[in-house]
């Protein structure tokens, strides 16, 4: 790769400041100056992979190269505008959004070089234009744009990429291989096997076609906590391995009000103390919004914040107390959410994030209870053993973990080993679900709290 | 699996009998629908063994071949199947209503409408089972690439005239399955496991016979689930089951003990008529090459003949459900879809490729994805037992209103935007600003959900379809005491956006197909673990 004829070879770096700086020169010096049409960049969950495609962007925008960035939701496209805006306030940047009502936060409407429009002629000679990948494949033009971004490449999906990759000449991919893979509502096995399967994601058709293309990878992740980087690297990137950004002893938890002996209370101490902990409820097979599961995710959502929790990190010299909003709660369906959220509110908590591991991507707290995707069921489907779900749950924290589950998932796991068809020509993922959830697991197991209420 | 699927399914355990699963039908009977019982050589799925088809119940159409490894043989099953399905097609191909599209001018790249035409109805295909499905999609494959000598005077194997126009027909129909809330091509076991709910799995429902057993087993007499075994396994003195499977696959006790031995007698009387020395043993050993066929007919019609009529029942079970409303409105997309693929056959050009494209595949994803939700929220609005499915789901929810208060949109021409009052049981998953819809004269009117006053009380803002004036239309805002039904799903699907024409796919996607789709791929290279 282009890497090593930029970057002076150097020994093995252990300061990961300076890993992650010379991963990002790469990247760039292949954007800017590759011969390829395209650069892929892979990042494991928290890698400062924003921060790279705003980085991106301003230096693309500064060498005079008309860039659009594409995209997958509109909450992403607002927060890259956001993030380009405090770096570059300068920089003539446009928002192209759709024609709904309330089609973008309306915190652009305050920044001064930002113009919205749902007309991309209206956006023409802005230096960037962002948009989602829905919207930019409604767009019509003349002459295709030099460069563009496309964020979150491995959630998009294949045919979205072939509605809008007429719009540009060359582009850089970023995006997490280990969070969800798109889906489609309906069978598309027909087309399974084929380089160009319009439900595979973007980048799987994007190397199927395009196999010379330079690969990168961001090694270290500024978002996991030394406690959990190894876990999540180890069970989901077996073979794209990561590190943290942070030490041992960089990040602290730490509560003022002592534990009551409670269940809630004694696995929160141990997810401070070792960043990982797991709440077994006993066995049992439940419906999908499991009552008790429910009220224990809720209770250890109410005493987190009631024991004034203070997080210590790098960012920070002081602690900072645990608040709502750095707290959240990952499920795998929504009316298990829709469940928890109606818990929480029975005992006052309102403010903190409830959400599905799909609406949970690329987003970051301090603190998440996941309600185990496999718990309580009596099988163990393609669904809820998906690799991708469970990385998404058990990479939002900067501090802890708490895992709520029934006890007796490594047996389910036993009698349902993943029995997906294999089909030819499709590249086989690694790991499988089944692998990754084992992992998880026995890591989990040495921090398990039983229910006691 | 959903929670009032799981709850019908329940009850037809404890009442021993299918539970309804619809109020009215929702797909299209044709009123002369082509009813297609396909049965297979076991061992060598493309080989078939024989078929009933026809439109007359009384009166099937037997197709048998005799010896189902012989290749002429089975040409000349083709060729009779052709001149039954293809005469059926046509007569709906021939007959035509006019229509308007909505075309891109290739000058002015301006959308137009242009008069077309359209056909008045469109052949329906009803096969017993998903499987039987999947056959028409194979026996079209291996059809529509054969050549006729007409076409190719050279060709090695040549093919009977109307075969590969069969394929391509039987390939459209196979795609055109695929496609969510399409009726061309119907599987009985479906169309029965979409209106009623048995007490066994789904995968168990693709049993004709037992699908049949739960929803009518008999006034007295057996439950469902006793009926259904004794479809299942049931067998004469002589070990054949009494409810032959509904194919194509047939039952390995019939092809050991029955079929075989008559295939073989069928060989054996045919060579014995070709080593005839003269005239008389030729005519004598004709004789008995006739028998041992009429003998394979037999076997085939025995195996075939229950499957047939339970197809039968089973239409005459759907067809005491009413149409749903939305029912004509998709089958009018059927009717577009074989229009066009009439259109196509008509202009001389070529059979549907091996695989797809790039963008023909990523258009028919969009496509099925689209109807797909099309035919979700349409089987909710005509049918109120798919509604409280998503009504439990916490997907829609109906209630009384209690309040309408008038309010205004903040702006220089400030619009209505009343505040409606609803109280439900239903508990929907509603969180801040969600959009929900109603159907108002069958268009949808959007309100956002606005607060929740108490247990089961929901405020919602109308936003939309109460005129332009400052006033709303007489009728268009629910008033007190009004029974609403809102979803939180839309009830209608936007057009996606359009991808680029084949020749303009881009480089990430391997560039346009051409030149590279046009020579055939390599087979795969020999390795050391190739040992035959």
């Amino acid at each position: 790769m282009t890497a090593e004829t930029t970057a002076a070879p150097a020994a093995p770096v252990l300061d990961p400041g300076a890993e992650a700086a010379r991963a990002t020169a790469a990247i760039l010096h292949d954007t800017l100056h590759g011969a390829e049409r395209g650069v892929v960049v892979d990042s494991p969950p928290g890698a400062g992979k924003s921060t790279l495609v705003v980085r991106a962007a301003l230096e693309l925008a500064e060498a005079g190269r008309p860039l659009m960035v594409v995209a997958q939701t509109n909450a992403q496209v607002d927060d890259l505008v956001l993030r380009l805006a405090e770096k570059n306030p300068d920089l003539p940047v446009g928002r192209l959004h759709s024609s709904d009502a309330d089609p973008y936060d309306k915190a652009l409407d305050g920044l001064e070089n930002v113009r919205t429009s749902a007309k991309a002629a209206d956006l023409a000679g802005q230096a960037v234009v962002l948009s989602t990948a829905a919207k930019w494949a409604h767009v019509k033009v003349d002459e295709p744009w030099r460069h563009a971004i496309v964020d979150e490449a491995y959630q998009m999906r294949s045919d979205s990429l072939l509605a809008v990759a007429g719009l540009f000449e060359r582009a850089l991919f970023v995006g997490d291989p280990g969070q969800l893979d798109p889906f489609a509502t309906v069978g598309s096995e027909q087309w399974a096997g084929l380089s160009h399967d319009p439900s595979a994601s973007a980048v799987t058709t994007l190397l199927a076609h395009n196999p010379t293309l330079p690969q990168h990878r961001l090694p270290v992740s500024w978002r996991l906590p030394a406690s959990a980087a190894p876990l999540v690297s180890d069970a989901f990137y077996p073979y794209t391995p990561f590190r943290s950004g942070t030490g041992h002893g960089d990040r602290r938890l730490a509560f003022s009000v002592a534990s009551d002996g409670s269940g809630p209370d004694q696995v929160i101490d141990e997810a401070a103390r070792s960043g990982w902990g797991l709440l077994e409820l006993p066995p049992r097979h439940t419906p999908r919004t499991d009552p008790e599961a429910v009220r224990a995710v809720a209770s250890v959502v109410r005493r987190l914040l009631d024991r004034r929790g203070a997080a210590t990190s790098e960012r920070a010299p002081e602690p900072v107390l645990l608040t709502a909003d750095r707290v959240a709660v990952g499920t795998a369906h929504r009316d298990q959410a829709a469940a928890i959220r109606a818990a929480l509110a029975d005992v006052g908590v309102t403010e903190v994030t409830v959400d599905t591991a799909n609406r949970l991507q690329g987003r970051e707290y301090d603190v998440t209870v996941v309600l185990h995707p496999l718990s309580g069921r009596p099988d163990a489907t393609a669904f809820h053993l998906e690799t991708g779900r469970l990385c998404v749950l058990a990479s939002r924290h900067r501090h802890a973990c708490v895992v709520v589950c029934r006890a007796g998932v490594d047996e389910l796991l036993d009698d349902y080993p993943s029995t997906e068809p294999v089909q030819l020509g499709t590249p086989v993922k690694f790991p499988d679900g089944w692998e990754a959830n084992h992992a998880v697991l026995a890591h989990l197991a040495e921090h398990r709290v039983p229910w006691r209420p | 699996m959903s929670l009032i699927t799981t709850l019908a399914r329940l009850e037809a355990v404890r009442t021993g009998r299918a539970q309804p699963a619809a109020t009215v039908r929702h797909r299209h009977l044709s009123d002369r629908p082509l009813v297609f019982v396909p049965l297979i050589t076991a061992g060598e799925a493309g080989a078939p063994l024989g078929a009933l088809v026809g439109t007359d119940r009384d009166a099937p159409r037997l197709l048998v071949v005799p010896q189902p490894r012989d290749r002429d043989l089975r040409f000349a099953f083709l060729a009779e199947l052709a001149g039954v399905v293809l005469p059926h097609i046509e007569a709906y191909a021939d007959s035509v209503e006019p229509a308007e599209r909505t075309e891109t001018d290739p000058e002015t790249g301006k959308r137009v409408k242009v008069e077309v035409d359209l056909c008045a109805d469109a052949a329906q295909l009803i096969v017993p089972s998903r499987a039987g499905v999947d056959f028409v999609r194979l026996l079209g494959r291996s059809m529509r690439f054969r050549r006729t000598t007409e076409q190719d005077p050279e060709t090695p194997h040549p093919a009977p005239p109307r075969v590969p126009l069969l394929g391509r027909w039987l390939t459209h129909y196979g795609e055109r399955a695929r496609v969510p809330g399409s009726s061309l091509l119907l599987a009985m076991t479906d169309l029965l496991g979409r209106h009623w709910a048995t007490g066994q799995s789904t995968l168990e429902d693709q049993h004709l016979g037992a699908l049949l057993a739960w929803i009518a087993p008999g006034d007295e007499g057996p439950t469902g689930a006793e009926a259904a075994r004794r479809a299942e396994l049931a067998r004469d003195a002589d070990g054949q089951l009494l409810c032959p499977p509904a194919g194509p696959a047939t039952d390995p006790a019939f092809d050991n003990k029955l079929l075989a031995p008559a295939i073989e007698r069928y060989d054996r009387a045919r060579t014995a008529l070709a080593a005839a020395e003269d005239g008389v043993e030729a005519d004598d050993r004709l004789g008995a090459v006739t028998a041992a066929e009429r003998e394979v007919r037999a076997l085939v019609e025995s195996r075939t003949r229950p499957t047939w009529d339970a197809v039968w029942r089973g239409l005459d079970l759907l067809r005491e459900l009413p149409a749903g409303a939305h029912v004509e409105d998709r089958w009018t997309r059927d009717r577009w879809s074989f229009t066009s693929h009439r259109d196509r056959v008509l202009a001389g050009e070529p059979p549907q490729p091996r695989r797809d494209d790039a963008v023909t595949a990523a258009n028919k994803l969009a496509t099925r994805e689209r109807e797909q939700a099309r035919l979700e929220a349409q089987e909710a609005l005509d049918d109120p037992l798919v509604m409280a499915g998503r009504r439990l789901a916490g997907e829609a929810f109906a209630g009384e209103v209690i309040d309408v208060v008038m309010a205004y949109s903040e702006s220089k021409r400030p619009s209505p935007r009343p505040l409606v009052t609803v109280r439900t049981d239903d508990r929907p998953h509603l969180g801040e600003r969600v959009k929900v819809h109603r159907s108002l004269g069958g268009r949808p009117q959007a309100a956002e959900f606005v607060a929740q006053e108490d247990e089961g009380v929901l405020v919602l803002r109308i936003v939309d379809r109460m005129g332009r004036g400052k006033e709303p239309e007489a009728g268009s805002v629910p008033e007190k005491g009004d029974r609403v039904c809102f979803t939180l799903f839309e009830h209608e699907q936007r057009g996606g956006a359009k991808l680029p024409d084949p020749e303009g796919t881009p480089w990430t996607h391997g560039g346009p197909p051409g030149e590279t789709a046009a020579v055939p791929e390599a087979a795969d290279a020999q390795t050391e673990e190739d040992v035959l």
